[in-house]
């Protein structure tokens, strides 16, 4: 359950080798989390990360597969996740960057974005969520991304999936409005982390630990949407109201 | 249907199937149906956190199980239905001059959510707590039979159902014991101490020459003041104490509602500073020392049932009270110390001495000092000083109220509650499949 507090028992991470996922796990871990479940693809990184979190205070930390583009595998998935027991928190971490020019001139790999951000996200989203709705609690945690608010040249075909799964996830959380279960949109800028090593720093950039810290407060308060750093929130809203001759000018 | 349920703290809404049956039968039959998320009983929901609700379950309403069933004004037996509050109790036997043996703060309780919680009330130093008045009870058990519970015929379930949370049964009917009250007055004693020293010693002097006593502590006082309060202390005013009243003013019991708060509230508008200038306010306006007032039986033991709806004061982010015992002063010092050290903001933080603890496994009062205090859920910080509380109650030998608790670490449960493996076997022997479920009991693997 998650108590008067805002502090979960339980929680399932989709993408469970993700920075932002593990930051916001440890965190609730040194609260009152102490079963883990973390499903990903990479079996190495999951059992890294499962020795954080076991270091952070959970007691109970279980790795499964998953397989976030296979979408026949996601029945299974999420009855695995469930199988123990309620889950109070589940974290929709996985996605893929991908490299703009390259999906540019190999649509598939445009095609394998947005089947693993956005399809994908989506198979699991409302699979997870009817699991919660008939639990009567918990939480959908959904990673989306500054990206999605509005889709720029140089990075349109991640910015497009992420203002997919942004949409997606905020029909569901008001789809779900007095069942006991909350979607939280989480809106990072740019993060620094193994997903965007390489690439220069964009402004305001932020780090793991400070979405964590953001999301853990977000389930705290009850707040729905979060944007990481706050100002985001204005900067974005800017962006999004300038015209568009003035939009595709800028170098972003 | 499926609503969302919440506790009085109005923190943690859960969904939950909500049944409103109005007879025994239905609710066995209710009973039968649950599905592998169980049920669980709720009354008036006065429960601060989240024993009567389940979420994904079954939620039985049973306020509709309103019916005093017979009153015995010799012997001051009243045999009642499990819904039927004690402000309507109260109503009915307080003009024959009974009264409920015992009675929280507020009257607001369904007699069902009285056993499960087995709460205490001001005369817990003399007349122990609230299932130890009662005769029988019948329980709905979760194999669909209903059978009749004495402290004789069935000891383990009757001890284990007071207190019990609701989770070894579905209470359908109880008989209380009552006791005498001549009067609706009571005549009250007030003394106003200025440090925790002449708060202790006054509530111990009070104790032991009066039936009722209580203190209210301003737990925002630091320095000299850290620890003033005011001392009320009573019993139930006589016949001869009434007579010297004014005769223009007829004493009957009417207690009404003043007030009620607004449907919303903004967030914040319970905070240290508003709550210190009450405090302030309270502290003052008290006597210092005042002997003998006449008060009725409501401004006495439920001042906050004047105000409907009070716990929407706290805004939506709600509240939670945080009740433990313990079993030495210098605990209760310690734990007080840090309270007012995080600067917690509470207007309403009640001390009070138990006496004997009853039979039951999970019934909370037991020998010591019991500290009560309301906090806005928002207040920063919260949560780590709680734990650490919790941690010193733990290791004193003290404990945590289930009935107020929304935050406790499961893993303390059993320091808190020796008895609890006790409780366990009879929850084997009567609800193997834990079909009696409820977020409490999820939360805290009860």
């Amino acid at each position: 359950m998650i108590d008067a507090l805002g502090e979960p028992q339980t929680v399932a991470v989709l993408g469970g080798t993700s920075e932002i996922a593990l930051a916001i796990t440890t965190q609730l871990a040194a609260g009152r989390a102490r079963r883990v479940l973390l499903a990903g693809r990479d079996a190495v990184g999951l059992a890294d990360a499962r020795t954080q979190v076991l270091a952070a205070g959970a007691t109970d930390v279980v790795t499964l597969a998953l397989d976030a583009a296979d979408t026949t595998t996601h029945d299974a998935t999420v009855a695995e996740l469930f199988a123990g027991g309620d889950v109070d928190v589940v974290l929709l971490a996985f996605g893929l960057l991908g490299d703009q020019a390259e999906a540019e001139a190999d649509p598939d790999r445009a095609v394998e974005v947005a089947s693993v951000n956005y399809v994908g996200a989506l198979s699991l989203g409302l699979r997870v969520a009817n699991r919660l709705k008939a639990q009567g609690h918990g939480a959908l945690v959904v990673l989306s991304s500054v990206a999605g608010e509005r889709a720029r040249k140089s990075n349109f075909v991640y910015g497009s999936s992420k203002a997919g799964l942004d949409a997606f996830a905020q029909g569901l959380g008001d789809s779900l409005h007095g069942s006991g279960v909350r979607v939280v949109i989480v809106r990072p800028g740019f993060v620094r982390s193994k997903m965007t090593v390489g690439l220069p720093d964009a402004p305001m950039a932020t780090t793991p630990d400070a979405v964590a810290t953001a999301v853990v407060k977000a389930l705290r308060t009850g707040r729905e949407i979060v944007w990481v750093p706050g100002p985001m929130r204005l900067v974005m809203s800017g962006l999004r109201h300038l015209p568009r001759p003035v939009f595709r000018r800028l170098n972003i | 249907m499926s609503e969302l349920v919440a506790g009085w703290g109005r923190t943690a809404a859960t969904a939950a199937t909500v049944e409103r049956p109005t007879d025994a039968g239905r609710v066995v039959e209710l009973i039968g149906s649950a599905g592998s998320r169980g049920l669980v009983a709720r009354g008036l929901g006065r429960s601060y956190g989240d024993p009567a609700q389940n979420a994904g379950g079954l939620v039985l309403d049973l306020t509709g199980l309103d019916q005093v069933l017979s009153l015995d004004l010799e012997a001051g037996l009243v045999r009642a239905q499990a819904g039927v509050s004690l402000d309507a109790l109260l109503r009915l036997v307080v003009p024959c001059g009974w009264f409920v043996p015992v009675t929280p703060g507020t009257r607001l309780v369904t007699v069902g959510g009285a056993i499960a919680a087995d709460v205490h009330g001001k005369n817990h130093h003399r007349d122990g707590s609230f299932g130890q008045h009662v005769e029988s009870f019948e329980l709905a058990l979760p194999d669909g039979s209903v059978t009749t519970v004495t402290p004789e015929s069935d000891p383990e379930l009757f001890w284990g159902t007071c207190g019990g949370m609701g989770l070894t049964g579905v209470l359908l009917t109880a008989t209380l014991r009552l006791v005498r009250a001549p009067t609706p007055l009571m005549r009250v004693d007030t003394v106003r101490a200025a440090d925790l020293d002449e708060l202790i010693a006054g509530l111990v002097e009070a104790e032991d020459r009066h039936r009722y006593s209580v203190a209210w502590i301003d737990s925002l006082a630091t320095g000299r003041h850290a620890g003033r309060g005011i001392i009320t202390s009573g019993e139930h005013a006589s016949l001869d104490d009434v007579a010297q009243r004014s005769r223009r003013r007829p004493a009957v019991y009417a207690p009404k509602v003043r007030a009620a708060a607004p449907a919303w509230v903004p967030p914040g508008l319970l905070n240290r500073a508003s709550i210190a200038a009450f405090n302030e306010t309270w502290f003052r306006k008290a006597p210092r020392n005042q002997v003998g007032t006449l008060q009725p039986i409501g401004a006495f033991f439920h001042p906050l049932d004047g105000v409907q709806g009070w716990n929407r004061l706290y805004g939506p982010r709600g509240f939670l009270q945080y009740q433990c015992v313990v079993p030495d002063e210098a605990t209760l010092r310690t734990v007080l110390r840090l309270l007012t050290a995080a600067k917690v903001p509470s207007f309403l933080a009640v001390l009070k001495r138990f006496g004997a603890a009853s039979p039951g496994p999970l019934s909370f009062p037991r020998p010591g000092w019991t500290l009560a205090i309301d906090i806005p859920a928002a207040t920063p910080g919260l949560g780590a000083v709680l734990d650490g509380i919790d941690l010193l109650v733990a290791e004193a030998g003290g404990s945590i109220y289930l009935a107020k608790d929304s935050r406790l670490r499961p893993e303390l449960v059993p320091d808190l509650y020796p008895q609890l493996p006790a409780w366990r076997r009879l929850r084997d022997r009567v609800d193997p499949d834990r079909r009696l479920v409820s977020d409490l009991s999820r939360r805290l693997s009860l």
